[in-house]
């Protein structure tokens, strides 16, 4: 990421700004805290499969939805 | 209401476990009147079990997906119960499920419950994927609420993991299966689109 440059994303139906241009998956469910293990993460609405969080990227201006998905039923 | 009642007759949903939430969930979808379910399972009904999931004391030692048929006759032998005793995988998802509308994620693990989603999302994105998330412990009644995400919802506080310390209970894992029921008869009932482009990221 390069420093100075900005983003805008969208997660969860908030608006959050970053510094930097684009983060992976993996990124920034770490910068979230996103602590369990299993995640359904959406980029606009397509869904990203585990196995890619370090090769899709997500930029300004993307809706992202990420969601728990929690051990128990 | 009747024609709705008579798309409920039409429809088929799969059920992907049948523990705590699929149980629940599969007698709540009887009871309402849904024609066919089909119903997964590999496991057999414990006395553990019993604090939660919808089976008897005479059933223990039974296979869960033959305990809940019987039980689902008991109250409506009209609907069209098939049974698969199967540990399932993607592939299993696949093949046994590819006929429903709909699709109750009921699972214990959360990889369980990721994988799916994947699988879901993947071969059939036109399809409804209702899963559960959270619901260990007691109390917290308003925590426990759906989020749509395209064609996947999901009901649950999202964040109270089964422990030791917090053993999943009837109350609480009934009130997800039931979200998760009742959020089945909207989709059907209302004829909800599924969301177009709802597919999984392939660059």
């Amino acid at each position: 990421m390069n420093k100075g440059k900005s983003m805008k994303i969208n997660l969860n139906n908030k608006e959050v700004s970053m510094a930097g241009e684009s983060f992976s998956v993996r990124e920034l469910l770490n910068l979230m805290h996103f602590t369990f293990p299993m995640i359904v993460v959406k980029i606009n609405g397509r869904l990203v499969k585990k196995e890619d969080y370090e090769r899709v990227f997500i930029g300004d201006g993307d809706n992202v939805e990420a969601i728990h998905l929690i051990s128990g039923g | 209401m009747k024609s709705k009642l008579e798309k409920l007759k039409g429809t088929c949903i799969g059920i992907a476990g049948c523990g705590g939430l699929g149980s629940n969930c599969a007698m709540a979808l009887a009871r309402a009147g849904v024609g066919t379910l089909v119903i997964a399972d590999f496991d057999t009904v414990t006395l553990e079990n019993l604090n939660r999931q919808y089976y008897f004391l005479d059933q223990v030692g039974q296979k869960k997906v033959a305990a809940l048929q019987e039980n689902i006759r008991k109250v409506n032998p009209a609907i069209d119960v098939q049974i698969h005793d199967v540990r399932l995988g993607p592939d299993e998802v696949v093949n046994i499920f590819k006929n429903c509308r709909l699709i109750i994620e009921a699972f214990d693990r959360a990889d369980m419950k990721l994988m799916i989603i994947e699988t879901i999302t993947e071969r059939f994105p036109d399809k409804f994927i209702i899963a559960g998330s959270g619901l260990a412990g007691y109390g917290e009644n308003n925590a426990l609420r759906t989020r749509r995400l395209g064609n996947l919802f999901i009901c649950g506080d999202e964040t109270s993991e089964v422990s030791e310390t917090l053993p999943p209970l009837a109350p609480r894992v009934g009130v997800v299966a039931a979200l998760q029921a009742n959020q089945a008869l909207e989709i059907i009932m209302d004829d909800l689109e599924p969301s177009v482009g709802d597919d999984v990221w392939d660059e």
